[in-house]
């Protein structure tokens, strides 16, 4: 539903169901409600058999990347001896992304269950989830699921009663969006900074403590819960006839210049136009759409005319030339000025970067420097050129994409706004070089 | 990782502190009820380092920020060094490595709240808790505010966050308010 709002008909809650209904909070209120029914019937099936129906139900990661979850938890071999882990990304720190936020506010035993399951699926007896710091709201809610699935014997040696061993602990970070890279959250799991690894070595091969890891954000593995009660099947009915790559439902998070911010839940292939104007209420009153970030500050800025024409699946950001990534649509109205607000997004990279990389650490922050002198007016000529060479040099060369990300907003900016930036840049630096001005 | 007060790197030391680092002789942390609940926390992993954060936690909602006594401290409960402590301690922009304000107020000014008025949230809390900057503590020792990056709220904007309290859709207008709540 689109809490805070009532749910629109349009929706398609699968997973925020029960948003705004604090009786769903409980292990009485989830079991009422369905809950634990997909774990029994999990942990009476093979680790192999809930692989096959998660890769049967097309499922991808709702991280961001959108790996297909049943190929992932294939990589990892349950029975060879060695101790398996699952990691459950709950960092979200991606600006415009607050879905997991709700989903372990309102229904955190579906979390608690998706770990238990997903760990049992990959052959591990441990799950971690990992839930920023800041979130300390969700962080009880999370402790006191965990704590009564321990009690009810959902957890524990002996999982709901079956002889098998499942333990789900919550871990608190402490502030750094970069431990929401994988590698990097382990690290920061295990008492490290949380700087990210090299790989290879992969997760499933090395991961958490060295061993077979499997990381998945929190989206992914309350729809792996809904997936092995329902059926593969019943997954797919949403989606795109014409593209079996997508399916499933999506938890967008909508959030700056719009009526109604909020979480919905639509259908893969959902039309965004009519998601952003029906759903979310369309522009505040008297002003108009500019831009939208559709999938977290990571991917490519759209301008309105770009976002109005968009399929909302996988496929269907990418042929509108973005990413569907988190989901968390972030929408700029004619008040905005583009400048400003992509030399935030730069700020935000540049605090962000762990630094161990010299084209991230030294392109996050002359990013930032070169867009905060073009927003103040004290731009030069060149400016544009430099930040897309900068932006060259940041991409496809680090050890995790955060450098990348940062160039995004900005390339796809000056790309789409052109005429904000130049407005800002003094017009006789513009054509006048400085030695024909002193000439 | 944490590069200054200005955009959510955290505190500034404050000017004169009484409790300068290495005048107060550290009182452990880890005694009584503390000590237990780590010891049931180290139970959950197969190696004392990664009680690290956890222990961190206790150490800084015990005395609010982690001094370098504390810091030594974690360190001998995990077979650590005080050195490798305090790395990991600097990487994390939450821990206070200084002591702040009785109420310490976060800020998210981050783009998708930036668009919907964060700054004047944020002058407005700079403003009316007396605070001179970014990061350093009122003068009644009271408030510290900083900027913090995306708090995974921006449909609520503005989110702010005073300790562990997390308040939604805060206006310029609402702050009078939030801060005559506060003792
Ligand atoms: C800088 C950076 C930050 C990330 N932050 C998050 C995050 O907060 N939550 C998340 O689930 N994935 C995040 N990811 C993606 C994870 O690395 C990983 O792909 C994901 O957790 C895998 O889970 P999934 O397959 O279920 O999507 C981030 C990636 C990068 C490079
Ligand atoms: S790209 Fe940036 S954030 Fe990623 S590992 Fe390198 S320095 Fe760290
Ligand atoms: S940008 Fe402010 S909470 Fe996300």
């Amino acid at each position: 539903m689109g809490y805070p709002h009532a749910s629109h008909p349009r929706e398609s809650a699968v997973l925020s169901k029960h948003f705004g209904d604090p009786a769903a909070r409980t292990l009485d209120g989830w079991k009422a409600r369905g809950g634990y029914q997909a774990l029994e019937k999990a942990l009476a099936m093979s680790p192999a058999d809930i692989v096959t129906i998660v890769k049967d139900s097309g499922l991808r990661g709702r991280g961001g990347a959108g790996f297909p979850t049943g190929l992932k938890w294939s990589f990892m071999k349950p029975g060879d001896g060695r101790p398996h882990y699952l990691c459950c990304n709950a960092d979200e720190s991606e600006p415009g992304t607050f879905k997991d936020r709700e989903i372990m506010r309102w229904t955190p035993h579906a979390l608690v269950e998706g770990c238990a399951l997903g760990a049992y699926a990959i052959g591990a007896e441990t799950a971690y989830i990992y839930i920023r710091g800041e979130f300390t709201e969700p962080l009880a809610y999370m402790n006191a699921a965990v704590k009564e699935a321990y009690d009810a014997g959902i957890l524990g040696a002996n999982a709901m009663g079956t002889g098998k061993r499942v333990d789900v602990h919550v871990h608190k970070g402490a502030g750094a969006y970069i431990c929401g890279e994988e590698t990097a959250l382990m690290n920061s799991l295990e008492g490290r900074r949380g700087n990210p690894r090299i790989t290879p070595p992969f997760p499933a091969v090395s991961g958490l403590f060295g061993k077979p890891t499997t990381i998945n954000n929190v989206e992914t593995l309350v729809a792996a819960v809904e997936i092995v009660k329902l059926g593969a099947a019943w997954y797919k009915q949403w989606g795109r006839a014409d593209n079996p790559k997508s399916t499933g439902t999506k938890l967008y998070s909508v959030c700056g210049n719009i009526a109604r911010p909020g979480n919905y839940e639509v259908p893969m292939g959902f039309p965004f136009k009519d998601f952003l104007w029906d759903l979310c209420g369309g522009p505040l009153p008297g002003r108009t759409i500019k831009a939208v970030i559709p999938g977290g500050s990571s991917v490519p800025i759209m301008t309105a005319e770009e976002a109005e024409g968009a399929l909302m699946d996988y496929e269907g950001f990418v042929a509108a030339g973005t990413m569907l990534g988190s989901g968390g649509v972030i929408v700029f109205d004619d008040a905005q000025n583009m400048v400003k607000q992509i030399a935030r997004l730069a700020r935000f990279y540049a605090h962000e970067s762990c630094a161990q990389c010299t084209q991230c650490r030294e392109g996050t922050a002359w990013t930032t420097k070169i867009l905060e002198r073009i927003r103040d007016g004290q731009g030069t000529a060149t400016d544009l050129d430099t930040l897309l060479d900068i932006g060259e040099s940041m991409t496809g060369k680090t050890i995790c994409v955060l450098s990348d990300s940062c160039a995004v907003p900005v390339v796809s900016g000056i790309a789409k706004f052109r005429n904000e930036f130049e407005a800002l840049l003094p017009k006789s630096r513009n054509v006048v070089s400085v030695s024909q001005a002193v000439a | 990782m944490s590069h200054g007060p200005s955009a959510s790197g955290g505190a500034l030391p404050l000017k004169g502190a009484p409790h300068d680092h290495h005048d107060v002789p550290h009182e452990p942390v880890f005694t009584g009820a503390r000590r237990h609940d780590i010891d049931a926390i180290l139970l959950k992993y197969p190696t004392k380092m990664a009680a690290l954060l956890p222990a961190l936690w206790i150490v800084q909602e015990a005395r609010g920020w982690v001094s370098e006594g504390g810091m030594a401290e974690v360190a001998a409960l995990l077979d650590l060094s005080p050195a490798y402590v305090k790395g990991v301690v600097s990487f994390y922009t939450m821990y206070h490595q200084h002591p702040v304000g009785k109420y310490f107020v976060q800020v998210c000014t981050t783009t998708p709240c930036n668009v919907c008025g964060a700054e004047d949230v944020v002058n407005t809390f700079l403003e009316q808790t007396r605070c001179l900057e970014l990061g350093a503590t009122s003068p009644d020792g009271r408030f510290t505010v900083i900027e913090v990056e995306c708090l995974g709220a921006c449909g609520f904007a503005t989110p702010v966050m005073i300790n562990s309290e997390f308040l939604e859709s805060v206006t310029p207008d609402s702050v009078p308010d939030i801060l005559a709540e506060l003792a």
